[in-house]
């Protein structure tokens, strides 16, 4: 049996569509045309064809031995959505969506973007299957991923600057349901995480499951066995949603989501949705864990990485975090860069500033675990476009 | 029948579409908002909508967002808003209060508890920009125990059952967008409206007020001949944003609003 939310689009106490009235027609047709898709055979080979042909999936399982050597503990391997094509597992969402755009008979899509990798994602998709494609983009987050900008724009997506608010992910989503609201008829919103109204927690988790799917059954012919513990960064939560769900049904996987701790746990310091002031509420369309203050303002957020830099997390995330079946932690900004050297050092492979907050972690727990125990971390993406801020913020000049 | 739902029906008996004007509680200041309820009641307004300011307003243009932005820096609360409409009915004024609001303050503060604040300050209804039938279930009840009025949106995206649905569960009027999009002034209404109203009010056993984009005297009289009722908001918050906290705020923002209830007169 599939996770599914139930039909009101609720993951237990979570989710759910706190939208405006005219967002609900499109999300009625956005379910059923998803739904008509699921069971489409034309979809599903399409799907699966652009994911073996133009991703360049499966994406490998990597035993990252000299790394695990050199922590002395358990065994860690890498599952290399790096390696996808834009650098990231955000395009195994993107193509789902564009397809369903494309059948639904949009001639447009929208996006918000906090590190770049989804907006890339989804300019990627639109110059392939012909959209038009507008991406938000906060003008904090601009400064920060600046090569990114430049790929979606080459790629001939509109990039538009987003100066409300904290210049970040929370504002490029505000501003693109904005937009939503306004063009609703030609265009698609293809909203990048586990989050936002139903049904997009849902649709985005199953089109990233294919990560958890190809990692279960990789790990288990090289091993016979199962994972001992298997970690992911979380933003949103798509990364960690699509490697966590073929997991789940394991009890004896422990499942570890690692959140920004940023610079400290003061508000405003850090990312960490179920740490601090954090308490269920609504923010982008789902009723979730959320970074407020007792009145329900959304409270400002930092992480050295972007994509990590967001108040809220999905609701499912939170349905699992309730239920115990996944645990959260922190990793702070120190700790991360930490990790995106050492990964560098000894594999060879720079990873995201986001997927580095995972790393971090993974490295942190080895140490302590039997030589024979082992460690999936989802290496989420690479990390070519944090080169420049990396440089920034360690005061060297590149 | 409500106080929302007399001041529809005195309107009519008088021949004007009902003027309900909005503003942003707090803006510049929760006690100019005193002196501004009482100066659209002066102008005129039959209906007041109070909105409570919010960090993440999805479904407000720039100049509700702006708005939102002075009045959470001068300190605006939702317990301030309510204590503000309070306030308001010291003052010894009738004119009936909808609160406007994202759902996210109202859960924070408890719905219950909200309800009963806001019943007990003199509000007469809520209307939730991002609260759709689908979610009603967790308001309405501590609404409807209070004696609060669930005003509910219709669009242009909306089918017949979803305005049908609307018109059964809300209460006080039943607000129509005028189109697809945020809050905020246009020089133009869009060209299908007046079927979106006709449609609306066949179904609607309540009044129907359209709102969105309305700015000028022009406007108000266009709608006035289709609608029950004309909803203007970011045009007097636009002009209360230019006038900040001047001592000619109340009387400027009056001599605004009045031709624009002068023009609902059919």
């Amino acid at each position: 049996m599939r996770p599914a939310p139930d039909k009101r689009g609720y993951f237990g106490a979570y989710g759910g569509v706190f939208v405006p009235e005219t967002l609900m027609t499109p999300l009625l047709e956005l379910e059923k045309a998803y739904a008509k898709a699921c069971r489409d055979r034309d979809f599903q080979t399409r799907l699966a064809e652009l994911a073996e042909r133009y991703v360049g999936r499966p994406t490998p399982l990597y035993r990252a031995r000299r790394l695990s050597a050199e922590l002395g503990g358990a065994q860690i391997w890498l599952k290399r959505e790096d390696l996808c094509h834009t650098g990231a597992h955000k395009i195994n969402n993107a193509l789902g969506q564009a397809l369903l755009a494309r059948e639904m008979g949009k001639h447009r899509v929208i996006a918000e973007t906090g590190a770049g990798q989804h907006g890339v994602a989804v300019a990627t998709a639109a110059a392939l299957l012909g959209l038009e494609c507008r991406v938000y983009m906060g003008s904090e987050d601009m400064r920060r991923q600046r090569p990114n900008v430049w790929r979606m724009r080459l790629m001939g997506a509109e990039v538009v600057p987003v100066e409300a608010g904290s210049r970040t992910l929370k504002d490029a989503i505000n501003e693109a349901l904005r937009d939503w609201v306004t063009n609703v008829n030609g265009t698609h919103y293809l909203l990048g995480s586990v989050l936002g109204p139903h049904p997009f927690p849902m649709i985005v988790r199953d089109f990233q499951a294919v990560i958890g799917r190809e990692a279960f059954g990789q790990f288990r012919k090289d091993t016979r066995g199962l994972p001992d513990l298997v970690v992911a960064c979380v933003g949103g939560g798509s990364n960690a949603a699509g490697i966590f769900t073929a997991f789940v049904p394991h009890e004896r996987v422990r499942l570890v989501g690692v959140e920004a701790g940023g610079v400290g746990s003061e508000d405003g310091q850090h990312a960490a949705r179920f740490a601090g002031s954090a308490r269920p509420g609504v923010l982008h369309g789902t009723y979730t864990w959320l970074l407020q203050d007792l009145d329900g303002q959304v409270l400002p957020t930092h992480s050295v990485s972007a994509g990590l830099d967001y108040p809220a997390v999905g609701p499912e995330l939170a349905m699992w975090r309730d239920s115990a079946r996944v645990s959260f932690t922190q990793v702070d900004d120190r700790e991360a860069l930490g990790a995106f050297h050492l990964l560098a050092e000894s594999e060879g492979i720079i990873p995201a500033l986001e997927s580095a907050h995972a790393v971090a972690y993974a490295a942190k727990v080895a140490p302590a675990m039997p030589l024979k125990a082992h460690i999936i971390v989802n290496l989420s993406g690479r990390g070519d476009k944090d080169l420049d801020e990396v440089a920034r913020v360690e005061g060297r000049e590149l | 029948m409500s106080r929302i739902g007399h001041a529809f029906a005195a309107a009519r008996k008088s021949r004007r579409a009902a003027f309900v004007a909005y503003i942003t509680a707090g803006d510049p200041s929760l006690e100019l908002t005193v002196d501004l309820a009482r100066a659209l009641r002066r102008a005129g307004a039959d209906v007041l909508e109070l909105g409570i300011p919010f960090s993440d307003p999805i479904a407000d243009g720039p100049t509700n967002q702006r708005a939102a932005e002075r009045a959470l820096a001068a300190g605006a609360t939702p317990r301030g808003v309510l204590e503000t409409i309070g306030a308001i009915r010291t003052q010894g004024e009738e004119i009936p209060i909808v609160i406007f609001t994202y759902a996210n303050p109202v859960l924070q503060y408890g719905v219950e508890r909200f309800a009963e604040d806001a019943a007990s300050a003199g509000a007469d209804g809520v209307l939730f920009t991002d609260v759709p039938v689908e979610e009603l279930d967790r308001f309405q009840p501590a609404l409807r125990a209070n004696g609060l009025d669930s005003v509910l949106l219709v669009t242009p995206t909306s089918t017949k059952e979803r305005v049908r649905a609307a018109s059964r569960r809300g209460g006080g009027f039943l607000y129509l967008v005028s189109r697809t999009g945020v809050t905020g002034a246009r020089t133009t209404l869009e060209a299908d409206l007046a079927a979106n109203v006709r449609a609306a009010r066949k179904v609607s056993k309540l009044p129907v007020a359209v709102g969105f984009g309305i700015s000028s005297p022009g406007q108000v009289e266009a709608v006035s001949r289709l609608a029950d009722g004309v909803v203007v908001g970011s045009a007097i918050v636009d002009r209360i944003a230019r006038l900040g906290d001047s001592h000619e705020l109340a009387d400027s923002v009056q001599a605004f609003v009045t031709p624009l209830v002068e023009a609902c007169r059919r």
